[in-house]
């Protein structure tokens, strides 16, 4: 209990820092709306307070024998002596840390499980299957199961586990949500998962974390979570009022630049499917169907380049 | 006019014409100044065709302080850009060739020369050789690459320069998006400076298991030379990799193969495995010759042995093993699954293992010792603590499921700038204060050496501790500006602060030189610092045959033994000593290399055939030429000797 009490002073000392650096607002990966990212945020706290732990010992061993051993506080005669190695010192030398990087290790391991799973608490939701894909510098955002596509926003439900589907019609980019959850990239030739969920509503920043050429700084996204009926009528709303997305529509939309936020029914998935390279991350879910369309291997014709 | 529209620079600005005019005075004044003073012949006999492997260090030594200043321009204007939200000091473009250029000249143009300068300078005295295996060799891997790292800066103002990261991921680096020739200067400047490393990497290794003074095992190699032999295994492992992946990206990129592209079965993240399969090894080239420096300036310094010798043989000998199976963590979030990800991170972190042992076995030195606080010293000092920050979040970033978070945000900038700049840069000032006596013959200003690692030490704790706030707040790195709500205003401004600290600090070093060329005692001792290794035992200035008579050793402080235990280091009379004659070859054949390497980016191909045909041509005339060096004659000895003696 002591144990745990110190870890969480040091903790808060560690977040305190960083606050006062930011001028008074939580940092976003530390700050955490799902239960990826609190993982992820807990797994970080706690690696900060245990590399702090070292950090302490190397400085407080610098010091001492700094201020041990100058010459000034030495007799002009003194001659240090000969000491080769000694056995015991190494065996805790490397002892020590190995203990620590095998703690380390069992963390680290049972988080990659973790995060590339459907979020702890949602396993027994279906999840949302959102197909993120990204062109130079936009995110595309298709509800297959909605038949419904946005530009630049994502309209999320709280509550509920989430399934995005990474592509990009462009060069490596990375689709991340901190508060959400880490990133994971969306390459050309392949679709990359991740699995995120809301806790709760709000909205979130939403960005490529990956250099994509000039029009990078700019590649974000909003991000909205609302509860489960909120999204039903957004869903609602949006067939009734959007216009439909064509082919030639979603090819003047991946021309390079910036647009606005759009909203479209039907998604581009029907006429340029996602790649089909294998992606050895992908757990079992439920929709699959738009993977199994024809042709499927004609992602990039889209494409104007 | 069609022909010469490929040389424009497609985005120029005031600063690149200022750049152009700066750069074409510059080499006007040279080279009349060279005319007026009559020293076209000096330089190319006493330099430019020289194979002596002290002279081949300090033309190292100096490109490497030139880059530096060239990609500290770049950092100072990436941090002012930065400085204050939406600026509009530079525009996307500028800024995104800027952080290329200054990855790619940092790494490959600066700490590599920098590291070759020592390797050069230091290990054949150190392990009492009177050169190189190969010395005609070693003047061809500086001349190769002198002329890579030149092809390369000349892209800032013919045709532009890359813009793709220095990682120059595909396929944003491929002619789908990246059009101009600026990333053939990537592909080719490399490939010939990759090309001298490579020969380096093979002549060291030959003379440090070759060339050895009489007594010298490998065990009582002094600490920078196992370095050097484990820095320059890893070369020849890693190098051929690099030598392939630019190969291919130049197929790519003019001759129409599909290796990296989009379409046809192109493979994007093929590109980033094989860079960093040799970028991850390389930063342990880095690394470890640094950590060499550290362990002889500690020990010298300490006035002890160093403590662990075996340990830090083995832990070195370790990370170079573990260093060719992490290449992964530089991509936990390329989506290759839990089990990858999970034995990348295992891996990673085992990495701290042997490099705590290092850090240690140095504070045990410094136990029991007396400890000298000198500039080198000082440097090595900041080190330990400012290089274990850097180590910790290392270990944070190792843990794949956090890095998810990390990855691509100015965390990790501030990650690898932790590790670099302490460990690398420091190693490299501690060693040029500590080194300086040996090449010319004065030191460099204790005062202003100290004053100046103090403020580059404060200008980096600003600088880049920001940095870790900013990246968990969500700024991803490369970003050129960023807008006001986002909230990094003050971490970035204080950066820029820090930057600034830092730039006082490298005009320093260069006032430092300044100073002590005009008012330092030329009266120094061959041993200024009371060091313990053979490269202190002879005369200084050191003479073109660095020792009259072989040194015998029979530990790894030879020097330590015969100022304290009456060790006789030299023993015998004078003989006649070989060595080889200068040669023309290395840097003809490297000014053809740099013809061919122009024509190439810019596909002009007669050019390119002729220019192949001359550097065959250089080679065939190596083959068939009859030169079997030259004999120093013992009268001659004796001379240099006495004068060097009574000076």
């Amino acid at each position: 209990m002591q144990k745990k009490k110190t870890k969480w002073v040091l903790y808060s000392v560690v977040i305190t820092i960083f606050t006062f650096l930011t001028g008074c607002e939580p940092l976003l990966v530390l700050d955490p709306k799902g239960p990826q990212a609190e993982r992820q945020a807990s797994d970080i706290l706690m690696s900060i307070g245990l590399m702090s732990f070292i950090v302490i010992v190397v400085f407080s061993l610098l010091i001492y024998m700094l201020v041990k051993y100058r010459a000034s506080k030495q007799s002009a005669d003194y001659e240090p002596p000969h000491i080769e190695g000694n056995i015991w010192v190494e065996v805790i030398m490397v002892g020590i840390p190995v203990i620590i990087v095998a703690f380390l290790s069992y963390v680290s391991v049972q988080s990659n499980y973790i995060v590339e799973a459907k979020p702890k608490g949602y396993e027994d939701t279906k999840p949302l299957v959102v197909y993120a894909s990204s062109s130079d510098w936009k995110w595309h955002f298709s509800y297959p199961e909605e038949g419904i596509e946005t530009v630049n926003y994502l309209y999320i439900p709280t509550d509920r586990a989430l399934e995005f589907r990474l592509y990009t019609y462009g060069p490596i980019t990375s689709f991340w949500i901190p508060q959400l959850g880490g990133q994971k990239y969306a390459m050309s030739d392949m679709v990359t998962t991740l699995h995120l969920a809301a806790d709760d509503p709000g909205e979130f920043m939403g960005r490529n974390a990956n250099f994509s050429g000039k029009g990078f700084a700019e590649n974000t996204f909003n991000v909205t979570a609302m509860s489960q009926e909120d999204f039903d009528d957004w869903v609602k709303e949006v067939k009734e009022t959007a216009k439909p997305i064509t082919e030639k529509k979603f090819e003047e939309l991946l021309e390079p630049g910036h647009l606005g936020q759009q909203t479209y029914t039907g998604t581009h998935l029907e006429f340029s499917p996602p790649p089909t390279g294998h992606n050895h991350s992908e757990e079992s879910s439920e929709s699959h169907e738009t993977e199994n369309q024809p042709d499927s291997h004609t992602g990039h014709e889209g494409m104007s380049h | 006019m069609d022909f010469f529209d490929r040389f424009a620079v497609p985005h120029p600005s005031v600063a690149i014409y200022a750049s152009m005019a700066a750069i074409g005075l510059t080499v006007i004044a040279v080279i009349a100044g060279i005319t007026y003073f009559k020293k076209w012949g000096y330089l190319w006999r006493e330099w430019l065709t020289t194979v002596d492997h002290k002279r081949i260090g300090i033309m190292y030594l100096l490109s490497a302080l030139l880059m530096l200043f060239r990609g500290g321009v770049d950092a100072i204007m990436m941090r002012a850009q930065l400085a204050v939200p939406e600026n509009t000091l530079l525009d996307a473009q500028h800024y995104n060739e800027i952080f290329t250029t200054h990855g790619i000249v940092m790494i490959l143009f600066m700490a590599m020369p920098f590291i070759m300068f020592f390797m050069n300078f230091v290990v054949p005295l150190q392990i009492g050789a009177r050169d190189v295996a190969f010395p005609r060799l070693n003047a061809l891997s500086f001349w190769l690459f002198f002329m890579g790292a030149m092809l390369f800066n000349i892209s800032f103002v013919v045709g532009g320069s890359p813009d793709a990261g220095w990682t120059s991921y595909f396929p944003l680096a491929g002619n789908e998006f990246s059009t101009s020739v600026g990333t053939n200067y990537y592909m080719i400047a490399i490939q010939i400076a990759g090309i001298g490393t490579l020969m380096t990497g093979i002549n060291f290794i030959t003379t440090i298991l070759k060339m050895r003074a009489p007594g010298m095992t490998l065990m009582k190699m002094p600490m920078f030379t196992w370095s050097a032999l484990i820095a320059n295994v890893i070369i020849v492992f890693a190098f051929p990799v690099l030598a392939v992946l630019l190969a291919m990206g130049t197929l790519d990129r003019q001759f129409g193969t599909q290796f990296f592209t989009m379409d046809n079965g192109g493979m994007d993240m093929l590109w980033a495995n094989l860079f960093w399969v040799w970028g991850h090894p390389e930063v342990y080239i880095l690394i470890l010759p640094a950590f060499g420096i550290y362990s002889e300036i500690i020990s010298t310094f300490a006035r002890r042995n160093l403590y662990g010798y075996k340990s830090m043989v083995g832990s070195m000998v370790i990370i170079s093993l573990l260093s060719f199976l992490v290449w992964a963590h530089h991509f936990f979030t390329m989506g290759q699954g839990a089990l990858t990800n999970s034995i990348f991170s295992i891996t990673t972190m085992a990495i701290a293992v042997p490099t705590g042992v290092k850090i240690f076995n140095w504070l045990l030195t410094l136990r029991k010792g007396k400890i000298v606080f000198t500039t080198p010293m000082l440097y090595s000092m900041l080190f330990i603590p400012l290089f274990t920050l850097g180590g910790v979040t290392g270990v944070m970033l190792a843990m794949s499921a956090a890095d998810y978070q990390y990855h691509n945000t100015m965390f990790l900038v501030a990650h690898f700038h932790n590790v670099i700049i302490p460990g690398v840069v420091y190693a490299m000032l501690a060693g040029l204060h500590y080194y300086w006596p040996k090449m010319f013959g004065f030191m460099l200003n204790e005062k202003i050496g100290k004053w100046t690692a103090w403020l580059l030490s404060i200008g980096f704790v600003l600088a880049f501790m920001p940095m870790y706030a900013s990246g968990l707040d969500g700024q991803a790195r490369r970003m050129y500006t960023y807008s006001e709500a986002a909230g990094f205003g003050l971490l970035n401004m204080i950066s820029f602060v820090g930057a600034a600290i830092m730039a006082i600090g490298f005009v320093l070093i260069v006032y430092n030189i300044y100073y002590s060329t005009r008012y330092e005692s030329r009266d120094i001792s061959n041993d200024p610092w009371d060091a313990r290794t053979l490269e202190w035992s002879t005369h200084t200035p050191v003479p073109e045959y660095n020792f009259a008579i072989l040194p015998e050793v029979r530990s790894n402080e030879a020097l330590w033994d015969a100022k304290k235990n009456g060790h006789v280091l030299f023993k015998g009379e004078y003989e006649k000593i070989h060595m080889p004659n200068n040669s023309g070859i290395p840097f003809i054949m490297s000014c053809i290399f740099f013809v061919w390497g122009f024509s190439f980016i810019f596909s002009l191909w007669i050019p390119v055939i002729v220019t192949t045909l001359g550097i065959f041509g250089c080679m065939a005339l190596r083959s068939f030429e009859q030169d079997h060096g030259r004999y120093i004659s013992v009268k001659e000895i004796e001379e240099t000797e006495t004068n060097l003696r009574g000076a």
